[in-house]
């Protein structure tokens, strides 16, 4: 702190801005995210600060971020559901209460030769699929785990790592990226940490003790001159919700979307969302918190035989079971510690053997198994304690909001599948959807700002969105706000859904849109009307060469629905596309794609 | 015709349409919607379908915000309702892979499927035309499917005059390719759509529907039709001979409710033909309607418009001198019932007959009866043939003595047997498909058919009159696909669970009805029906049917 010179603070008393300015100044930070705000704010307190000392021009060339990278903290995080934005930025406030200048970047937006300058490295990151990062940090992974990788003996450095235990490859990404840095020569400065579903605990535990080493690692090498980093100005609180305080929004319309003879019900929900709470752009999404069906909150007590009504505290808090199992703890999502302490309370040969020796029948039980189906297989004595210890806190869902501000005003909705479904006769539910499609009049709302998935600055640029199921929900949300801008832009949509009588999700908009000429082009793959399967990428491919011309005319390509088949299936045909109408190599196609990556016109959100 | 008046919109649709391609290519690819684009939707009538949607479900999808169930309806070619066990067969199984798994025998005498979508239409259309049977022209403005009294027990002039049916139908079949190029993938040739020497490049102003009738039975309704032949039979050495045929024109049972210059009207005879006149006279009669009907106001486009306007003679004289034939003055005939000889008849030849009853034509496999799998069944073991007939019921027809009764067990087995049970009101008792598919309905007629007739049968059986048949007819609007405006008693949909009730058809299909009463409901309908039936029970006379003791007591008037 005393390394900082004084500053004058800025004070509510001081004249504002004059008018122009402000106006030049809203004009500026209108829409940028938290990390652009953090360099904003950081820009002006160094030019306050040369001004003060008289050492510099009253204004000086901006330059890009990470010019004076070696004095300051980096938090790169990499996830897709704004978890690992929230741990980042949480930590850089902390980091700039201290008086430690930090900043919060996200992989897809940092730029990879700055990696050689970095001092203190905080690097957040989830893991998807098969063990792989999320999409926009594959640039940064490919930067890091290639040959061109520097080396880093200045670097100080840590990993929390994201993950889900239900899967294989849990916490993969993080792994590989600790690793790698120690290969490369940085050294750590605590140990990786590997998060579960409920990350809040062992992230808080990651940040203390990354905060204890930051302001010995940051201590200036030399006499390097230095811009002044300083907390950002904040506005004056909107209450914006969040996750943890969410918005109770009222429920509008709750509407099933799929025809009567589809085995799929989707629904269209629409909820208030008034723009000081619920402030949203398309692509953004939506969590909600929600409440797990009663019926079977009292199946999993009859099933322990355990009274609802008993009182279990745990931690500071202390419910009824009822209580806990319904709005504070996950009971669909079955986790890798439930799993184990189950086969332990169960002692049941076959459990035990698939718990510890059978990695793969592990996975498809954490994969497709709810807790009631474990219960009810292998019976096992929980004490209502040990239960509500064992079982992860409830997390909110999120959805991809298919709604722009700009044609439904305060209203914000969302497109939601049903997971229901019959195994041995039982009647199983997905909490959420289940929650959503009940009568609920109010729902507990927060957005999930996605930053990586947003419309292009220039209108006049062509889009290309593909999708499937409820993937297709931002896709609304984009032609509706293109629409009203009056776009000049081009749209085309590839949608792929089971059939085509009863899952073309929103067909009579699109249909709409087509005839009034803002969709220009709508191709529809229906897997289930025909013997053959037919996906989105079958339609990619045979409309190849108009893809390519769209390509080549600067359009953005955007795919959101599923993570682990469509998304690796769409990019395949894509590269196939830019192969073949692009007269190209396997590899250099690829390299294509990557380049539109970097250029943020092949964006993906897909789960 | 039409002077200033501008031409409808669908004369430019038909003008464009290239000889009946229009973009039809173009809306089956689209798979995106369900629907053809609009124009072709009329372009595509003259291929033999219509695009419908299940009106059932229109609120519920578009609270759903699907588009409507479009789906498609397809009617067969099949002059005089004759086809053969093997396309039986094929249709049979064609509803059942591409349509709703039902068959619908109309009054036309044709087949209709329903419930087709769109990504299958081509498919379904192929199917069809390798059962040698086709759909050309079974809708749109031309010539429709041409139908002949079933007439089983005379075979030998049933064959004479099914053959006429047959030759009218593909001496004004429309010559374009379009059907075998969209359909069927008949390679395109370049250069100019062929020309249509009957039609010209815009068909006709309105449909044409064509019907051969052989007294004493007018099961067709030959008065019902643009142009009715009646044909005459004279008794020689070797048996009954055809002679000619009596024509009558102007036939039309198509009106619009609340549009006094639309009404149904009765086909007028002019003269007697001999049989070598009959192609000429049929298309002088279609080539003068395709000259002087009415090309701007489609609701005044039938033939009887285009008489009201020339005048009859004028008319005569422009189809005697087109057709080079000079009409002989009408011979005389006489018509016994419009209604079905049911069950077993035999035909000169020894051959058997058996009519059964279809209500309302629709074959299909519910609890009460399996007719889809019963008729499938027989048609295995068939070697005889099928006839539609006009009163959308079914003969399994040129039955040997010996394979009657496997046939009767078959019958028996699969419900088909309701000739043997239903009271004689309902078996002759006839309706349109109206909801919920046909686009034109508004109101029930298939589906409300039987739990009307239950309800006026109570009231009929309360007078004692149960053994009395009264010639019912329903139709969903009044354009009178079930030919309402002949019956004794009909209704006419106005709106959902409304009719106009008609009164005063005769049981000969030669008297049109009157409207009695104006949008009622079932009970309406019922009281207003009571007190007339209730007259009838009590002062009718020996055989006398209810239309005729209407007139006859003067509770009717024109």
């Amino acid at each position: 702190m005393s390394a900082v010179p004084a500053i004058p603070l800025y004070s509510p008393d001081l004249p504002p801005l004059p008018e122009a300015r402000l106006r030049l100044l809203t004009e500026l930070t209108h829409g940028l995210d938290a990390g652009a705000l953090l360099y904003v704010s950081g820009y002006a307190a160094g030019l306050a600060a040369a001004q003060h000392q008289g050492l510099a021009p009253a204004h000086v060339p901006v330059q890009p971020h990470g010019a004076s990278a070696s004095l300051r903290a980096t938090i790169l995080y990499a996830s897709h559901t704004g978890n690992g934005r929230r741990i980042a930025e949480k930590l850089t406030a902390t980091l700039e209460s201290q008086g430690l200048p930090a900043r919060a970047v996200a992989a897809g937006d940092y730029a990879t030769r700055e990696l050689a300058q970095e001092r203190l490295l905080y690097l957040v990151v989830s893991t998807h699929g098969d063990g792989d990062p999320p999409d926009d940090a594959r640039a940064f992974f490919d930067f890091l785990l290639g040959r061109k990788a520097p080396r880093l003996e200045q670097l100080r450095f840590t990993v929390l790592a994201l993950g889900d235990s239900s899967y294989p490859k849990f916490c993969e990404a993080g792994r590989i990226a600790d690793e790698r840095l120690a290969a490369l020569g940085a050294s750590p400065i605590a140990p990786r940490i590997d998060c579960d579903v409920d990350f809040d605990a062992a992230a808080a535990a990651w940040s203390d003790s990354a905060l204890r080493h930051a302001a010995e690692a940051l201590k200036p090498a030399g006499d390097a001159p230095r811009l002044s980093i300083v907390s950002p100005l904040r506005a004056a609180a909107p209450a914006l919700a969040t996750r943890d305080a969410p918005a109770v929004a009222e429920v509008l319309v709750r509407q099933r979307i799929t025809g009567r003879t589809s085995d799929h019900p989707v629904t269209h929900i629409e909820i208030a969302a008034p723009a000081d709470t619920l402030a949203y752009e398309p692509g953004d999404a939506v969590g909600i918190w929600h409440r797990n069906p009663d019926f079977l909150v009292a199946q999993i007590a009859r099933a322990l035989q355990l009274d609802p009504a008993m009182r279990v505290a745990h931690g500071a808090d202390d419910h009824t079971l009822g209580e806990w199992l319904a709005a504070h703890r996950e009971i669909t999502r079955l986790s890798r510690p439930v799993l184990e302490t189950h086969a332990a309370l169960a002692n049941n040969d076959e459990l035990r053997r698939i718990v510890e020796g059978d990695a793969d029948a592990r996975a498809k039980l954490l994969r497709d198994w709810q807790f009631i189906d474990l219960l009810e297989t292998w019976p096992a004595a929980w004490t209502g304690e040990a239960l509500v210890a064992a079982l992860r806190p409830i997390t909110p869902r999120l959805y991809s909001i298919a709604s722009s501000r700009s044609e439904v005003g305060d209203e914000l909705h969302l497109t939601v599948a049903a997971v229901d479904y019959e195994r041995s006769g039982a009647r199983r539910v997905g909490a959420a959807s289940y929650f959503l499609s009940s009568e609920a009049p109010e729902l507990r709302a927060y957005i999930e700002p996605n930053t990586r998935f947003r419309l292009p600055d220039d209108s006049r640029r062509d889009i290309v969105m593909i999708g499937a199921g409820t993937g297709i929900a931002p896709y609304r949300a984009f032609l509706q706000a293109r629409g009203a801008q009056g776009a000049r832009g081009r749209h085309w949509l590839l949608f792929g859904a089971r059939r085509f009588s009863s899952d073309f999700l929103y067909q009579g908009e699109w249909l709409a849109a087509r005839k009034r000429g803002l969709l220009h082009r709508l191709d529809l793959a229906t897997s289930r009307d025909q013997a053959e399967k037919i996906y989105v990428q079958h339609r990619l491919r045979e409309h190849g060469a108009e893809l390519w011309r769209w390509l080549e005319g600067g359009a953005s390509l955007y795919v959101c629905g599923d993570a682990t088949r469509m998304a690796p299936d769409v990019h395949a045909a894509l590269r196939e596309v830019v192969a073949t109408h692009g007269a190209r190599s396997a590899d250099a196609a690829e390299e294509y794609l990557r380049d539109l990556a970097a250029d943020r016109r092949y964006l993906r959100d897909v789960y | 015709m039409g002077d200033s008046a501008p031409l409808s919109p669908v004369e430019h649709i038909k003008a464009a349409s290239r000889g009946l391609r229009g973009t039809l290519a173009a809306s089956l690819a689209d798979a995106p919607t369900g629907a053809l684009a609009d124009d072709d939707t009329n372009v595509l009538k003259f291929h033999g379908s219509y695009q419908q949607d299940d009106r059932d479900l229109r609120e519920e999808r578009r609270l759903q915000k699907l588009e409507p169930a479009y789906s498609f309806m397809i009617r067969t070619r099949l002059p005089g309702g004759v086809c053969t066990p093997r396309q039986w067969l094929a249709l049979d199984a064609i509803a059942r892979r591409y349509g709703n798994g039902t068959l619908r025998l109309t009054t036309r005498q044709a087949f209709q499927l329903h419930g087709v979508v769109k990504r299958e239409l081509k498919a379904t259309m192929a199917a069809i035309n390798a059962t040698l049977l086709d759909t050309i022209a079974a809708c749109g403005d031309v010539n429709r499917n041409v139908i002949a009294s079933v007439n089983p027990v005379e075979s030998r002039l049933h064959a004479d005059v099914y053959g006429w049916a047959a030759k009218i139908s593909e001496h004004l079949l429309p010559r374009t390719r379009a059907y075998h190029e969209i359909w069927l993938g008949e390679e395109k040739i370049a250069g100019t759509p062929e020309l249509e020497p009957i039609y010209g490049a815009t068909y006709l102003p309105r449909k044409f529907k064509v019907a051969v009738v052989v007294p004493p039975l007018n099961d067709v309704d030959v008065f019902a039709h643009d142009l009715g032949l009646i044909a005459i039979i004279e008794e020689t050495a070797h048996g009954p001979r055809l002679a000619g045929f009596n024509v009558a024109v102007g036939g039309g049972l198509g009106a619009t409710h609340g549009d006094a210059t639309t009404y149904p009207r009765l086909a007028q005879v002019i003269g007697f033909i001999a049989p070598d006149d009959v192609l000429a006279v049929t298309e002088a009669v279609v080539t003068t309607q395709r000259d002087f009907g009415d090309r701007a106001n489609r609701k005044r486009a039938r033939l009887k418009y285009t008489l009201e306007t020339m005048g009859l003679p004028a008319f005569v004289a422009e189809v005697e001198r087109r057709a080079q034939v000079s009409l002989a003055p009408a011979r005389p005939w006489r018509f016994t019932t419009n209604g079905d000889r049911f069950g077993w008849t035999k035909g000169f030849d020894g051959r058997w007959h058996l009519n059964l009853r279809i209500p309302s034509g629709r074959i299909a496999d519910r609890d009460s009866a399996r007719q889809l799998s019963g008729l499938r069944a027989i048609a295995q073991v068939h070697r005889g043939d099928f006839r539609l007939t006009p009163n959308q019921n079914l003969i399994i027809a040129n039955v040997a003595p010996e394979d009657r009764a496997a046939i009767d067990t078959l019958v028996v087995d699969h419900g088909l047997d309701l000739y043997t049970r239903a009271s004689p009101t309902s078996l002759d008792a006839l309706a349109c498909v109206a909801l919920p598919t046909c686009p034109l309905a508004m109101a029930e007629a298939e589906r409300y058919l039987p739990s009307f007739l239950a309800a006026f049968e109570a009231r009929l059986a309360h007078h004692g009159l149960a053994q009395v048949p009264v010639l019912v007819r329903i139709s969903g609007c009044p354009n009178g696909c079930s030919r309402p405006y002949l019956a004794e008693i009909a209704l006419v949909g106005k709106a959902p669970g409304r009719y106009n009730l008609h009164l005063g058809g005769n049981a000969t299909g030669e008297r049109l009805n009157v409207l009695y009463r104006e949008n009622l409901a079932e009970a309406a309908i019922l009281e207003a029906l009571d007190p007339l039936l209730w007259q009838f029970a009590n002062e009718r006379r020996p055989d006398e049917r209810f239309g005729d003791f209407l007139w006859r007591a003067k509770l009717l008037s024109v």
